[in-house]
């Protein structure tokens, strides 16, 4: 659609957009935060301090920039689409220069306020970048080999900055969330068999190859998927997370231990109880019933996406929604399958509760793009 | 394109399946599994120690108790820089840099929360000194503990044992599964009435439920049992008669032993040098050890129950009882002693060498003729004798709550062949029918054997009166299968020994009336003058060193009329038992006689002003008040 189509139809403009933003979306967003709040309340024994307060911080910055992305019409953001995707492999490549060392690993951007996890704004960059990409695409060139190598040569770009970071998660994170979005754009599915058979392949060949000198894995990577593959080998080491963590989880029944009376975590037995484990805590204090909850509340926001991605009939518009959707999806599922023990402990947050400002500010950002999508929606008379 | 999205949205929405499938399956099937390992997690069990059992005398009064003991704690992680606390420490208190260095190694082995004992001797000035300087001295606080205390020291140190902290050894040793003793330090008893009633003494413990987080800090008590405390014990012991006992054999290696004849009590079972069991509690220094273990006296033994000796002339009344029994003798037949008696060219002498001429059974034992006894040992034979001998119960170890009870040995002629791979030749006979040989006997079984001579009656001693404010079940003694004529010239010959003519007890005579005494003395080689010294002009007892001389005996009962008290004396190295070891028994009989120091009165009038001299020289404590004792849960 072009410019001139979507003045045919009816585009709120104005002020009047405001009614037209997504606000059931906004509602379930700020339900999974608060949710977030309660939990970084309970593990910090009780205070606002030192994570809650920040956090709201951020998630109220984090709704004015959905607000103001989510006004911005959405030919504007795919027009810098390019551009964002450009400056997201910039970051990484000058985090891989002069970023700060977290848990191993190069992560970090100082930027004065606050600290940039360039890998996570390269998520958003991929997937406006491909969905640009299909929506300038013509139909029927989209499983022709020679179309296809462009969009893996985008997710190979960041996927490889990430990876010398190296942060293993977050690269299969971008290569699963742009196999997500070649899959929706129409791309043959022989492909995607192809892939699935050479992956099997590469698998066979990191462990192949595994303490030999072309070893493709760091050995703490090895050691997470061997810890993973058999947690109770090394319960006080590296098992030791998956242990506690499936602990806390367990031992919070139907209905939890409880608001603020989770003994796993107020008793320091989870590791990073703040950060990448807190759905234990949550699932500790509140149960079954609690945790399935908060996987209803997400599930509800991947629904909200889609239906608002179907009914848009810009290709853009619905790729980028759906992209943002996958992308959020392969957060909560990686994280929740992470702390119980279903795949190897990768380090991906729980979106929107986890404490951290990267995670939070690109989510908001993403779904600030949705807003927009959803907004300049082209409207029947 | 919604085809596809139909396509993803369905392989999300079984993924989603499958993590509410396995949320489902961790939290409602493996629920209570988990819950438990949680618990497991945060919940320590720690132990309570319970108080340990009192011990009294007969009396009631505290012989082994309890006392808060003060300790110096330091936690390091409120230290900040433990050194330069530990120095300001030692500043205002006294510390053992002995106790420093062993509380920086438990420092660096525990976590920094851990309060860590610098020194568990403070006494309440250091504890006030610690207190007033707090702020100068962070981490470091007083702490309370119990702790065992023996009021009575040095008297009661061979009866009682003492406790010490639970050793690597005690654990392989004992085969006792009570938690208490994984508790460092832990104190267990080690000898005596301490180590023998341990189970009873000790209790059960209590238990604390405590929330601990993931790097073991406390959190917080969940709830708490109290343990059982261990019973109290209640023994035969007199404190003061005990006291008196430790008191006059100051100076001597001996023992002694008192026992109710009536009822077996032991009354007093004194051994000297004692030692002073408090030293041990918080582990003895090197220094105080060694000088116990090397002081000749041997102070660490209890001679009175673990020692043995030839019983020497004590000895003979069991011959004599054993021949009257037999038939061999009767009570007015006359042996004549002509200072030695002959055997395959071999002699043995009498103690006179001049002989005692006619010589009769209660004659026998007053004047303590040798002769007379190898002729009766010839005639009844060694079996007999050793018969007669554990009748009165000596060869036999007797129950009492004490470390090391010596069986002694009342030799057969099956003994010697598997022992000594020899044949018994009648020359043993002999010298075991005067007490010598392998004849070897404990103070504590000389003492039964009195009890014996002088009731007819199978008295057997006991040491525990109340165990928990319960009665010990005692039977009355069964009578011994002694033709009571033949017992009754045995004790008019031991009368006769402190009270005929030419007595050899007679200078330890009891004159008041319905107290006198019956005994006999007893002089026991430890070895014989060898030639070379005998032509060195070495022919008495005093001329040899001490180690060598002969152990003093006296063993005596009273009143003679109607017994009351049994008590063996045992003067190592002492001498001649008439002169060494009879005016100690004496003053130890009448002291049980009259519950208190006797009067001078009880005395020969030639001999009061020396006894008045003694009994002011005795270093003796304030009798202990009676305390109402309380039952288990003291």
């Amino acid at each position: 659609m072009s410019f001139l189509e979507y003045n045919l139809k009816v585009t709120p403009t104005g002020i009047r957009k405001v009614l037209y933003l997504n606000w059931f979306l906004v509602l379930l967003l700020s339900s999974v935060a608060v949710i977030g709040f309660l939990m970084l309340y309970s593990v910090a024994g009780g205070s606002f301090q030192p994570w809650v307060e920040p956090q709201m911080k951020r998630f109220a910055l984090g709704l004015g920039l959905m607000f103001f992305i989510g006004m911005v019409p959405i030919w504007f953001w795919r027009s810098i689409s390019g551009t964002a995707y450009l400056i997201s492999l910039v970051l990484l490549v000058l985090v891989e220069v002069m970023g700060e060392t977290g848990m191993g690993a190069q992560r970090w951007l100082n930027l004065g306020f606050m600290r940039l996890q360039p890998s996570e704004l390269a998520k958003i960059g991929l997937v406006m970048a491909l969905a640009t990409y299909y929506d300038w695409l013509d139909l029927s060139r989209i499983s022709k080999p020679l179309w296809i190598l462009p969009p893996l040569a985008l997710i190979a770009a960041p996927t490889l900055l990430v990876l010398r970071q190296p942060d293993l998660g977050t690269s299969l994170l971008l290569i699963a969330g742009g196999g997500a979005m070649m899959f929706l754009a129409g791309v043959n599915l022989f492909y995607f068999l192809a892939v699935i058979v050479i992956g099997v392949g590469v698998v066979a060949a990191v462990f192949l190859t595994r303490g030999t000198t072309w070893q493709l894995l760091k050995d703490y990577q090895y050691g997470r998927i061997d810890t993973f593959l058999d947690p109770a080998s090394d319960p006080l080491g590296g098992g030791y997370h998956i242990t506690q963590s499936k602990i806390a989880l367990g031992s919070g029944g139907w209905t939890g231990r409880g608001f603020m009376q989770g003994t796993q975590s107020r008793l320091n037995f989870l590791p990073e109880k703040h950060t990448d484990f807190i759905f234990t805590t949550l699932a500790e204090e509140f149960g079954f019933l609690g945790a399935a909850s908060l996987l209803a509340l997400y599930v509800l926001i991947i629904v909200f996406c889609v239906i608002s991605a179907l009914r848009n009939r810009d290709r853009f518009s619905s790729l980028l929604t759906l992209g943002v959707a996958v992308t959020f999806f392969l957060y909560f599922f990686i994280n929740m399958s992470m702390v119980m023990g279903l795949v190897p402990v990768v380090g991906v947050p729980l979106p929107l509760v986890s404490y951290g400002g990267s995670a939070m500010l690109v989510l908001m950002l993403g779904f600030g793009l949705v807003q927009s999508a959803h907004v300049h929606r082209a409207r029947s008379k | 394109m919604s085809r596809r999205v139909l396509m993803l949205g369905g392989l999300q929405l079984g993924m989603v399946a499958a993590l509410a499938g396995r949320m489902r399956f961790l939290q409602v099937d493996q629920a209570d599994q988990f819950r438990l390992l949680a618990d497991e997690n945060r919940i320590n069990i720690r132990l309570l120690p319970p108080s340990r059992g009192l011990i009294f005398d007969r009396r009631g009064v505290l012989l082994a108790g309890n006392e808060q003991n003060y300790r110096i704690v330091i936690v390091r992680e409120d230290a900040g820089d433990v050194d330069q606390a530990i120095a300001r420490l030692a500043r205002i208190v006294d510390l053992d840099p002995a106790e420093i260095a062993q509380a920086q190694k438990e420092m660096a082995r525990r976590s920094s929360f851990v309060p860590v004992t610098i020194t568990d001797r403070a006494t309440w000035e250091d504890v006030a000194r610690v207190a007033v300087n707090a702020p100068a001295l962070p981490g470091i606080s007083p702490d309370v503990g119990m702790s065992r205390i023996y009021p009575f020291e040095g008297d009661f140190a061979h009866i009682l044992g003492y406790v010490g902290p639970v050793s690597d050894y005690d654990l392989s040793r004992l085969d006792d599964k009570d938690p208490l003793l994984q508790i460092p330090r832990f104190q267990i008893g080690k000898s005596g009435v301490e180590a023998k009633l341990e189970r009873d003494l000790r209790g059960s413990a209590g238990t604390r439920r405590i929330e601990v987080n993931a790097v073991g800090r406390v959190m917080r008590e969940l709830d708490r049992k109290e343990g059982q405390p261990g019973s109290s014990v209640q023994l035969t012991v007199d404190q003061t008669l005990q006291n008196f006992v430790q008191a006059r054999l100051v100076g001597e290696s001996a023992s002694a032993v008192v026992m109710d004849v009536t009822n077996g009590d032991v009354l007093a079972l004194g051994s000297a040098p004692s030692f002073d069991p408090n030293k041990f509690v918080h582990g003895i220094s090197v220094a105080d050890y060694n000088a116990l273990l090397e002081n000749p006296y041997r102070p660490l033994a209890n001679k009175s129950a673990q020692g043995t000796y030839p019983p020497g002339s004590t000895f003979k009344m069991v011959v004599a009882l054993a021949a009257l029994e037999d038939g061999v003798i009767d009570t007015k037949e006359k042996i004549i002693c002509t200072g030695y008696t002959e055997l395959a060219g071999r002699r043995f002498h009498c103690w006179r060498r001049g002989g005692h001429g006619k010589v009769d059974l209660v004659r026998s034992l007053r004047e303590s003729c040798d002769v007379f006894y190898y002729e009766m040992a010839k005639r009844v034979g060694i079996e007999k004798i050793t018969k007669m001998a554990r009748k009165l119960g000596l060869g036999m170890r007797h129950d009492l709550p004490l470390s090391g009870i010596a069986s002694g040995l009342t030799p057969t002629k099956a003994w010697k062949l598997e022992n000594r791979s020899a044949e018994w030749v009648i020359g043993d006979s002999l010298n075991a029918g005067i007490g010598q040989g392998f004849v070897l006997t404990s103070p504590l079984q000389l003492a039964v054997m009195t009890a014996r001579l002088a009731t007819g009656r199978a008295v057997v001693p006991r040491m525990v009166r109340t165990l928990n404010g319960i009665e010990e079940p005692y039977q009355e003694p069964a009578a011994l299968d002694i033709d009571p004529e033949n017992l009754n010239a045995v004790q008019r010959g031991m009368y006769e020994v402190v009270y005929g003519q030419r007595a050899t007890a007679g200078r330890s005579k009891i004159v008041a009336d319905g107290k006198r005494m019956a005994g006999k003395t007893g002089t026991s080689q430890v070895r014989n003058i060898t030639a070379a010294e005998r032509a060195a002009g070495v022919t008495k007892n005093e001329d040899l060193p001490w180690e060598r001389r002969d152990h003093a005996l006296f063993v005596c009962y009273a009143p003679h009329d109607a017994p009351r008290y049994a008590v063996s004396v045992v003067v190592e190295h002492g001498g001649g038992g008439s002169v060494a070891a009879a005016p100690i028994a004496r003053d130890i009989i009448l002291h049980a006689l009259y519950e208190g120091l006797p009067p001078l009165s009880a005395y020969p009038s030639s001999q009061r002003s020396t006894i008045r001299e003694l009994q002011d020289s005795l270093e003796l404590r304030a009798p202990g008040e009676p305390t109402q004792i309380r039952g288990g849960r003291a």
